[in-house]
């Protein structure tokens, strides 16, 4: 068996494919240029109100249209109904700035199953942007969320956020700036993120303790890390199943502002793809380019430096398992790691003007299972090499071990949304 | 569904026997629909100068509250005569069809129109005999009723005269000045919550949970308090009104007092977390994405805190890495969030636009006290 790497919704994957040439082509509305920030203009309340009201009275089926405006709230909207769409009339057109939030620190919070939202921009929210925090089958599709005064450690943490959710889709959205997250699914099940942009985030996109989930089609670029897929300890359930495919992913050198003690503070600025302690990841097909701490990263929660035995349930898995990165096109990268134990390593090993190779490990090893099959670490020959850092001995004796890791696993299986990503008002 | 007209009379009857010199209609149990007046429920009488419950309305209070920007609160429960709460040992009670609670957010005045006290001093005659309206700055009152579909949440906000309270389903803002004791004003924006807030710490189960009100749990109610006919315990009170049964004999649950320093410092710092934190911070809750349960009746390990990296913090770890650092209040998560007023960095999320002074240093104390620490960081798997 072969992975499909063939698009399952052929018209979807073509505007995706679109969008992500458009971005990768540089064209006009660059993030690093966003529109102009709101100012001092004053708090539409009245519009906020009665935007909150149909929040509150919406039914199943229920479609809240926003129209085209540069809408300024202060303080946050939520919804409790399942089966309802938000449609605002794109994300050029309609934006709802939160710069002067006083209370809820979310832009919107949605409980909801068959939820969808569309065709808008969230911005500058104090909190976390867009969180949907438990329910079935959404859909995020068109939206952006930014924070217009670029990187800053007191951005919101997320960007796009659901949580504990199960059959996600999140389509052509986009997210600058977030100081945790730019695009993040947690603790769900059954997930597509495809045909997004993530920039200037301290993670571009990221999924964590997530059971199956597909990325592709994605562009993450100039964040600290690009596309990041992790388990952390203590959480509803430990996260596996993901495949990264045919994403590109360049340059994610920006300098990691996130709060120390978030798990993305762990994040070496110049991270390509970073895998953290989660099992069966397969990453193939991907752009990786530039990345100049390393193009892949694999690694365990003992590396981030969070872990201590009386804070971390004892059942939890701290290792990569089942790793798969393969028919990847990587370029550059590697040459300028960041932290000064990396930089000591590279220098060490490769010299001034050498780079690591694309693939990076700690090295961290469950012993006791180190020869089950199923759950090595296997990268293909289109990555230059693997290093393996020796981050048990405190990077002592590291040493590339590429031929060691040439191996095969199992392609994953595809995700299916079940309904295939639309939001069903018929379910609520 | 029909089940409130034909109480009036009884309920008239307790209003003559209350002494009221003109009788106000009895309690209105409005079965459906979103009454625009706080005033057509009958539940508080604006009169001669108070705001007083209606005759057959109890006040209650609780061992510990949750802080709302140092708000004094006025609890009131009402059930139509016939029917009443089952009591429960770690739940809130479980109410019948036609409860009304009630809670009026009010501050005692401190000269000028926005200009209110921080003082944990109760009013004269509060709660039985109501408010002194000219010592008073009342804010809002929420009404949360149990219909036959499940319990309503109604937020009303007073309006400046102080003669009615106009249902506001989206919430409100309200600029005012806190004066502390020293006569220091701090201007904030006391925010009203919009129903879906309401919801989102009274829906207290994240799967398909139901709206359930959070104070009248019996850890809470049991404690005595100063009725118009003199003092007695509440929960025996609420047994005598006919308003709750199946108490069982014997000791019942108490939550320790967070402000009466006789009481051992964890029991009052885990009240105080109980109150303020574990509607969200609960299994199942909420916040559960975060897996910090901060509920009274949770295990005292990794899920209350204790060294346990952050999951979903952002800025408000402020550079820390665990939410509870034994012994070290500086380097621990929990008590920089509650001392923030910062959106996404504050905790709770909702429900105050300023630091509970008080509340930070029992935390403190709290971890201060703690033994231990997270720093035995040896893998156990390798």
């Amino acid at each position: 068996m072969h992975s499909n790497r063939q698009p399952r919704l052929v018209p979807i994957l073509a505007a995706s494919a679109l969008a992500a040439l458009a971005a990768m082509g540089g064209c006009g509305k660059s993030s690093t240029d966003p529109n102009a920030r709101v100012g001092d203009l004053p708090v539409d309340a009245a519009f906020a109100k009665k935007l909150q009201e149909k929040l509150l009275d919406a039914k199943p089926g229920s479609v809240i249209e926003i129209p085209a405006g540069h809408y300024h709230l202060d303080r946050g909207l939520s919804l409790r109904v399942n089966g309802v769409t938000i449609r605002g009339a794109g994300m050029e057109q309609t934006i709802l700035s939160f710069r002067d939030q006083v209370a809820g620190p979310e832009g919107l919070l949605a409980q909801a199953s068959d939820f969808t939202i569309e065709g808008l921009t969230i911005e500058d929210t104090k909190g976390d942007a867009l969180k949907i925090n438990s329910g079935e089958n959404i859909t995020i599709r068109g939206v952006r969320v930014r924070w217009t005064d670029g990187p800053k450690t007191t951005n919101g943490a997320y960007g796009l956020y659901p949580v504990k959710t199960k059959n996600v889709l999140i389509e052509d959205s986009q997210s600058f700036g977030a100081a945790d997250a730019g695009i993040y699914v947690g603790q769900s099940k059954n997930v597509i993120v495809r045909g997004c942009r993530a920039e200037q985030n301290v993670a571009g996109i990221e999924i964590e303790n997530t059971i199956d989930a597909d990325v592709h089609d994605n562009v993450a670029t100039g964040n600290t890390g690009g596309i990041l897929v992790f388990n952390m300890p203590n959480l509803s359930q430990p996260g596996h199943s993901t495949r990264v495919f045919h994403n590109k992913v360049d340059a994610n050198n920006l300098g990691n502002f996130g709060a120390k003690g978030t798990a993305v503070a762990s994040v070496p600025a110049g991270s390509g793809v970073v895998i953290n302690s989660n099992s069966l990841v397969e990453v193939f097909d991907n752009d990786v380019t530039a990345n100049a701490t390393a193009n892949v990263i694999i690694s365990s929660y003992f590396s981030t430096g969070y872990f201590n035995t009386r804070g971390v349930q004892p059942n939890y898995d701290p290792y990569p398992r089942g790793i798969h990165v393969h028919d990847n096109r990587f370029s550059g990268g590697g040459d300028s790691p960041d932290g000064m134990d990396l930089k000591v390593l590279k220098t060490a090993m490769f010299g001034l003007n050498g780079r690591f190779p694309d693939v990076l490990w700690d090295g961290y090893v469950d012993t006791a299972r180190a020869d089950v099959p199923e759950e090595r670490i296997c990268v293909d020959a289109t990555a230059s090499g693997v290093l393996n850092a020796d981050g048990p001995h405190k990077y002592k004796d590291p040493k590339v071990v590429t031929d060691a890791v040439r191996c095969k696993l199992a392609p994953l299986s595809p995700v299916t949304l079940t309904p295939a990503g639309a939001a069903s008002a018929a379910t609520a | 569904m029909r089940l409130n007209l034909v109480l009036a009379p009884a309920l008239c009857l307790l209003a003559a026997l209350a002494g009221c010199s003109r009788a106000p209609a009895p309690v209105n149990f409005v079965e459906q629909g979103k009454p625009e007046h706080l005033s057509e429920w009958h539940l508080l009488n604006v009169a001669d100068g108070r705001l007083a419950p209606n005759a057959g309305v109890l006040p209650y209070d609780l061992v510990t509250p949750l802080f709302s920007d140092y708000a004094h609160k006025l609890r009131t429960v009402w059930m139509p005569k016939g029917v009443s709460a089952i009591y429960t040992a770690d739940k809130a009670f479980d109410f019948p069809v036609g409860t009304v609670l009630t809670k009026t957010f009010y501050y005692p005045r401190a000269g000028g129109p926005d200009a209110v006290l921080e003082t944990y001093d109760a009013e004269p005659g509060a709660p039985a005999a109501g408010l002194d309206l000219s010592r008073v700055h009342l804010v809002e009152t929420r009404v949360l009723v149990r219909r036959a579909d499940g319990w309503t949440v109604l937020p009303y906000v007073w309006n400046a005269d102080q003669s009615e309270a106009d249902l506001e389903r989206t919430g409100d803002e309200k600029a005012l000045t806190l004066v502390d004791a020293q006569g220091h004003g701090q201007k904030f924006t006391y925010v009203v919550p919009n129903e879906n807030q309401c919801a989102s710490c009274h829906v207290t189960n994240l799967k398909g949970g139901e709206f359930t009100p959070l104070g009248p749990k019996a850890r809470n109610l049991n404690r005595t308090l100063a009725y118009a006919d003199g003092p007695s315990n509440q929960i025996a009170r609420w047994v005598k009104a006919g308003f709750l049964t199946g108490v069982p004999a014997g000791e019942l649950p108490r939550a320790a007092d967070w402000r009466d320093a006789r009481q051992p410092l964890a029991d009052r710092a885990r009240s105080y977390l109980d109150v303020n934190c574990a509607h969200c911070h609960q299994a199942g809750g909420t916040a559960s994405n975060t897996s910090l349960r901060l509920d009274s009746l949770g295990p005292t390990d990794w899920s209350l805190g204790l060294c346990k990296p952050s999951v979903a913090a952002g800025k408000g770890t402020g550079d820390r890495i665990h939410d509870i650092v034994p012994g070290k209040p500086d380097d621990s998560i929990l008590p920089y969030r509650l001392a923030s007023t910062e959106g996404g960095v504050m905790m709770p999320e909702l429900g105050r636009s300023t630091v509970h002074q008080e509340g930070v240093q029992l935390i403190r104390d709290w971890i201060a006290a703690m033994p231990g620490h997270c720093q035995d960081t040896t893998p156990q798997k390798d």
